[in-house]
């Protein structure tokens, strides 16, 4: 899903339209202009009477030039970050260079300062609060990675929730026993779903969480479902995110064994390479339409938080080969 | 006694319906006629069980249960239908447009009675209603023989051609009667995205662009010349008419 990727996040221009941008703005050039001034001049009291004389020059010509940014600023989106910085640059002169022809108009040659050191002052303070603006967007970015792992965090199937607490109900009478113990596995689920989706967790707990969530399958599924573990070389103290193998499983079932008549074999291999832990997901690849989509967005997720989380070490693959349907996954490994 | 039949693939949930059916007896007073894991397993049990209704999960493996509805309303004395998921967004919005019954797992005793006695007094549903709902096209056609549901699978299909009151559907084996428009046949299954799309050839004909082999011009001198398909695996030559030899011919070329 593209637009889950949204580098763009830290590359957006100011929003104009942003009170408190426009305040920022105001304040920066003001500081600026005093502490010109007050370098300019030694002593303080006529410093602050020039910073006053600057003042009433700035301030319209920053009044103006905001009123415009705020009426263009619609238009930003279409260009890419810097032909947008480029046009605020090039606006800021144009607007300084016709404020200055025409306060000299009013109040004569004499008293003003060159054009071109006008000029020099506007690119250089509008560059610097582009930098500013830039920077501080970088700098958020954290958090906008945050909420996209919260956001991308991994959800169990409806589909799954409502039939097991059916396939619960079935066997409370029957089967006092299990169906508690089914209540447990399910506890333990979602206790995981619902835990903090930035820490990292153990590989021996995911593959519990596996075994519990594949126990609840198989009381529902019963014989269709076959499900064979290679677990023998897992290094267990790898660390790795959270709900990263199970929402691979949960496809597996639901699209490999569910809608198929016949008995489902599931392979479940979890393995160290070296310094990198691998995993394999198989299924028997079914004909069926219509699943792909679901299918795709649900790796889509998963690939997208490995990426938030190893950056690019990790990854995710997919192959379809000899009927059978096979996800990979490979991350660091990293011990508890 | 209503005689209620249960098609779901997952036996703890039939065992959950049963439990239920069994504590509403009582108040809705029933028998099982029948349970089956699966569409194909459902058609071949139902025409015997004489139910009356039929609970029917939505997902299952083979057919699911929107398709196995459609087939089941070609029986004589045709089951009331309600259907029963876990969760199928899609499904229920189109049951609720099109007027069917349906129960969310997990099902509640009174909910399972209300719609026991409902489903009986409104009967079998309306075979254009679950169309609609379907969304999709069906795997199979079914025809209906003495007290049994024949499928035969749309990949199978050479052609369809209209008769009189009928459509004759054609495969490699044999042909089969159906009492099905030609119009709705062509409305589900002559789209570019289906898995077995058709092709109309001709006011009366549908033809599977995969059986296909070629075409074949005939005709000529007196007679106006017109062409004809030639199909795999049957020696039958069916005509083109003029009005859709351009279609027909656009389409194969696309082919790859």
């Amino acid at each position: 899903m593209a637009s889950i990727r949204q580098n763009a996040y830290s590359e957006l221009l100011p929003d104009f339209r942003n009170m408190a941008v426009m305040a920022r703005v105001l304040v920066a050039v003001n500081v600026a202009a005093l502490t010109g001034t007050l370098y300019a001049t030694p002593a303080l009291g006529p410093a602050l009477e020039r910073f006053v004389y600057a003042a009433a020059f700035l301030e319209p010509l920053l009044l103006i030039e905001l009123m415009v940014l705020y009426a263009v600023s619609p238009f930003f989106p279409r260009f890419t970050y810097w032909q947008g910085a480029a046009a605020i640059v090039g606006l800021t002169c144009v607007l300084a260079a016709m404020y200055h022809a025409a306060v000299r108009s009013v109040a004569g040659g004499d008293a003003m300062p060159s054009i071109v050191r006008t000029l020099l002052l506007a690119i250089v303070v509008a560059a610097s609060l582009l930098a500013y603006f830039r920077l501080h967007s970088k700098a958020f970015s954290p958090a906008l990675a945050e909420a996209r792992l919260q956001a991308l965090q991994a959800r169990i199937r409806p589909h799954f929730l409502f039939n097991s607490l059916n396939a619960v109900l079935a066997l409370i009478r029957r089967d006092p026993k299990r169906a508690e113990r089914t209540l447990e596995d399910l506890a333990d689920l979602f206790r995981t779903l619902m835990a903090d989706a930035r820490q990292f967790v153990r590989l021996a707990d995911e593959v519990q969480l596996l075994e519990r969530y594949a126990e609840i399958e198989h009381l529902r599924l019963a014989d269709r479902l076959r499900v064979t573990w290679q677990l023998d070389a897992a290094p267990l103290d790898a660390l790795l995110p959270p709900m990263v193998l199970q929402p691979l499983l949960e496809n597996a079932i639901y699209h490999g064994v569910e809608p198929g008549t016949g008995v489902g074999d599931v392979l479940v291999r979890i393995e160290r390479r070296g310094e990198r832990v691998h995993a394999a997901i198989e299924n028997p690849h079914l004909e069926q339409g219509g699943q792909r989509a679901g299918n795709r967005m649900a790796l889509d997720n998963i690939r997208e938080r490995l990426a938030l989380f190893f950056d690019a070490e990790a990854r995710l693959e997919t192959r379809i080969a000899n009927g059978r349907y096979r996800v990979e996954i490979e991350i660091p490994y990293r011990r508890a | 006694m209503i005689r209620v039949f249960i098609a779901d693939d997952e036996g703890p949930a039939r065992e959950r319906l049963k439990e239920l059916l069994e504590d509403i007896a009582g108040e809705v007073p029933t028998e099982l006629a029948g349970e089956a894991a699966n569409g194909v397993e459902a058609l071949e049990r139902l025409p015997a069980s004489n139910a009356q209704v039929l609970l029917l999960d939505i997902r299952m493996p083979g057919m699911d249960g929107l398709e196995l509805a459609r087939h089941v309303t070609a029986l004589e004395n045709a089951p009331a239908v309600v259907f029963v998921t876990a969760h199928d967004k899609h499904a229920v919005e189109a049951f609720d447009l099109n007027a069917l019954d349906y129960l969310l797992k997990p099902v509640r005793a009174a909910r399972l009675a209300a719609a026991l006695k409902k489903a009986i007094n409104v009967g079998a549903p309306q075979r254009e209603n679950l169309a609609r709902a379907a969304g999709g096209p069906r795997e199979y056609l079914s025809v209906a023989e003495r007290n049994r549901i024949v499928l035969v699978p749309v990949r199978d299909i050479l052609f369809l051609r209209a008769e009189q009151k009928y459509v004759t559907v054609r495969t490699k084996a044999r042909e089969h009667l159906i009492e099905e428009s030609l119009i709705a046949l062509e409305r589900e299954f002559t789209g570019t995205d289906l898995p077995y799309p058709f092709v109309r050839i001709h006011r009366n004909c549908l033809v599977a662009r995969a059986a296909i082999r070629g075409f074949e011009r005939t005709g000529g001198g007196e007679e106006e010349a017109h062409w004809q398909v030639v199909l795999d695996g049957v020696p039958e030559r069916l005509p083109v008419s003029r009005r859709q030899w351009p279609t027909v011919r656009e389409l194969i070329a696309e082919r790859p």
